[in-house]
């Protein structure tokens, strides 16, 4: 950050903010967001913020906000992937055909527990060597990115017609579903296990960095401030599982459960449904995801090639061989997005994922992704995902028209970028 | 003086390089001792940078050879070049402009912890050490690169350099960008790395910087080698009309 070089000479002046050292951009999203949710809140007089809502939002947003993730590092390296809606496709697809034709015939039959981790796997490996694929034809043939992921956009959605012969395949294998959101749920005390085990992580990273500066003797923050951050990951995190927790399953599902178990559901009987093992998923994306970017090899690459791709080659780095990689982890997010959309549906359908490519790289971008490379942050990804979900929900709610709803979010997206290349120029971080 | 009586720490031998069917490189030989600065000079297009990265692996040579310490190596890639001890600084000063100075200096050889992550405070740490020794007015440590002066940012290519015991140094016109204050600070810093007996190969245009810094200039012009001389031998209209006319003096010789 620019503005950072200027606190020497504003000492006295140094607002909250700087000291927690938070991300100015970051706080722009956030409220960003907070607006977007109070303003639907007051359209729908209430409905937009119930847990009912934030739940279903939640899940619709998974499948986008996972590819996003993705996204990140392929605009950061200067490439674009048109191909992930299309990618999506055939993932869905070759897991679909996996799990209800190809498993059976081999005889596994229908609700063998193999069934779904081996359809994950086969559909993992799938998306992983399609992106591989797309890498080598940037990276090693040199062919721009923009055309060869234009030509999997068509390639590849239409494999997917071919392979399902343009049919619904399904129902999917009932383990299968447990990855598409409401069919899978933790339930109210593992969800607040998890939110607990999350907060003390989040402090535990926090107490670290720190502990790491002092060990090299780096300035560090105040001690107040590094509570106060930790108080606002604990009140985020367990905020989250608690609005979770308080959707309940409704009675009629309850009475159904217990019926089948033979025995009779008690009075007043109620249970929440907690985190859904897709968000699970998603925040398990989101930390690996993170932990690449910031802590590995890879991700200092993937950054300093985006920065300058000279640079980097010159500095010894495998820039083709980079480009494999990065479009690989595209393909295998596109794999993991497919389950989670195709699980959610409970079948495979042709249009599956058609226009998630514009979605993606809209909330990469709405997310601060620079798409002249060598910026971008996971967390703004999935935020920005989060943003369009609940731009285009909250439209759905208030009764916006179907046009109007796009109309609105292609606006939003162009306003979105013009406000970055505004607030860069102002703080000169070009 | 420099001793060049034991093996050169590089030759180069007979390189060429064509593009397309341009010859840029015509059969050129230099060679360069420890704690020696050799100086190429040239125009633009005489072939010099062409040349020099062939040995810094940016381009590879169509023909010749490379011996370091006497041993033919083959340089295919700037990673091959780092193995011999080779670190180049260039005139675009390769650095990625949204990382800091220590995920620059480090690049592509990060120091990593147990787990195998980069252990970012290590190498702040590292990099603090040794900007202290080069230019202790460093202090931008935790700004991307892009935020610093061209001097800042020559400080931390030749930082690279240094730290990971560069025997041999390739800097392309390092002062080009540079106010007189920080070329001064360059011109000391050549003399500290002489001092420890690395070899420079100095890409120069301008005369006086060569007659200051170099021990031997060598002269391209047109893709071949005009001749090499010992500064100390000639003067600087000797190599102007080496450069401009293509001409070696009769008196000198090296």
């Amino acid at each position: 950050m620019a503005e950072a070089s200027e606190t020497g000479t504003s000492k006295g002046r140094q607002n909250i903010f700087k000291t927690l050292e938070f991300d100015t951009r970051l706080l722009g999203m956030i409220g960003a967001f907070i607006l977007v949710c109070i303003v639907f809140n007051v359209l729908t007089d209430g409905r937009f913020l119930t847990p009912r809502n934030i739940f279903n939002l939640t899940i619709q947003t998974v499948s986008v906000a996972i590819m996003a993730t993705g996204m990140v590092f392929v605009i950061v390296t200067r490439h674009i992937d048109l191909s992930v809606g299309a990618l999506l496709a055939t993932c869905s697809a070759v897991m679909a055909m996996t799990q209800t034709q190809i498993l059976p015939a081999l005889g596994l039959d229908y609700g063998s527990t193999l069934i779904a981790p081996m359809a994950i796997l086969v559909g993992i490996l799938t998306g992983g060597l399609i992106g591989a694929f797309h890498g080598w034809l940037v990276g090693y043939l040199t062919i721009p990115a923009f055309i060869v992921t234009l030509g999997g956009f068509l390639v590849w959605r239409n494999v997917a017609w071919y392979l399902t012969n343009g049919q619904t395949i399904g129902p999917l294998d009932p383990n299968f579903q447990m990855l598409g959101g409401i069919g899978g749920t933790m339930g109210e005390t593992a969800s607040w296990i998890f939110g607990l085990l999350a907060v003390a992580a989040a402090c535990y990273a926090i107490w670290q960095a720190r502990r790491a500066r002092i060990a090299h003797e780096f300035s560090v923050k105040p001690l107040w401030a590094e509570g106060l951050l930790m108080a606002i990951a604990g009140v985020l995190i367990l905020g989250f599982v608690a609005t979770l927790n308080a959707y309940e399953v409704p009675d009629r599902v309850l009475a159904r459960e217990f019926e089948a178990r033979g025995e009779v559901m008690p009075d007043g009987f109620t249970q929440g449904y907690g985190l859904p093992f897709s968000v699970l998923l998603l925040i398990a994306v989101a930390v690996v995801m993170t932990l690449v970017a910031r802590r590995t090899r890879l991700g200092r690459y993937i950054f300093a090639t985006g920065g300058n791709p000279d640079a980097a080659e010159l500095s010894g780095i495998n820039t083709r061989f980079l480009t494999v990689k990065v479009f690989a982890i595209m393909g295998v997010l596109c794999a993991l997005a497919a389950l989670v959309a195709s699980a959610r549906l409970s079948f495979h359908s042709n249009d599956i994922g058609t226009l998630d490519e514009l979605r993606v790289i809209a909330a990469a971008v709405i997310g601060g992704t620079a798409l002249a490379g060598g910026i971008g942050t996971i967390y703004g990804a999935i935020l920005g995902a989060l943003i369009m979900q609940s731009l285009q929900s909250g439209m759905a709610m208030v009764g916006v028209d179907a046009p109007f709803q796009n109309i609105v979010v292609g606006s939003v997206l162009v306003l979105a970028v013009l406000i970055d290349i505004l607030y860069r120029k102002r703080t000169g971080d070009a | 003086m420099v001793d060049r009586t034991g093996t050169p720490l590089v030759e180069m031998r007979d390189v060429s390089v064509s593009f397309g069917g341009v010859k840029a490189v015509d059969h050129v030989s230099v060679d360069l001792y420890p704690g020696e600065v050799v100086g190429l000079l040239g125009h633009n297009g005489a072939g010099k940078s062409t040349l020099i990265k062939c040995l810094s692996g940016a381009y590879s040579m169509d023909a010749g050879e490379i011996l370091i310490d006497g041993k033919t190596v083959d340089i295919q890639n700037p990673r091959d070049a780092r193995k011999h001890n080779i670190e180049t600084i260039y005139q675009t000063l390769a650095l990625a402009d949204n990382l800091d100075a220590a995920s620059n200096l480090f690049l592509g050889r990060e120091l990593v912890t147990g787990a195998g992550f980069v252990d970012d405070a290590r190498m702040e740490a590292e990099t603090r050490k040794i900007m202290g020794r080069l230019n202790p007015n460093f202090k931008k440590f935790a700004d991307p690169v892009k935020a610093l002066s061209g001097g800042q940012r020559q400080s931390v290519a030749i930082a690279r350099a240094v730290y990971f015991n560069a025997r041999i140094l390739i800097m392309d016109e390092p002062t080009a960008a540079l106010g007189p204050q920080e070329t001064k600070m360059v011109a000391e810093l050549i003399q500290q790395l002489k001092d420890q007996g690395i070899g420079i190969f100095l890409i120069e245009h301008d005369v006086h910087s060569v007659m200051d810094l170099c021990d031997r200039a060598s002269v391209m012009k047109n893709g071949a080698l005009v001749g090499t001389v010992n500064v100390g031998d000639v003067t600087d209209e000797d190599i102007l009309s080496m450069i401009i006319l293509g001409k070696k003096p009769e008196t000198a010789a090296a």
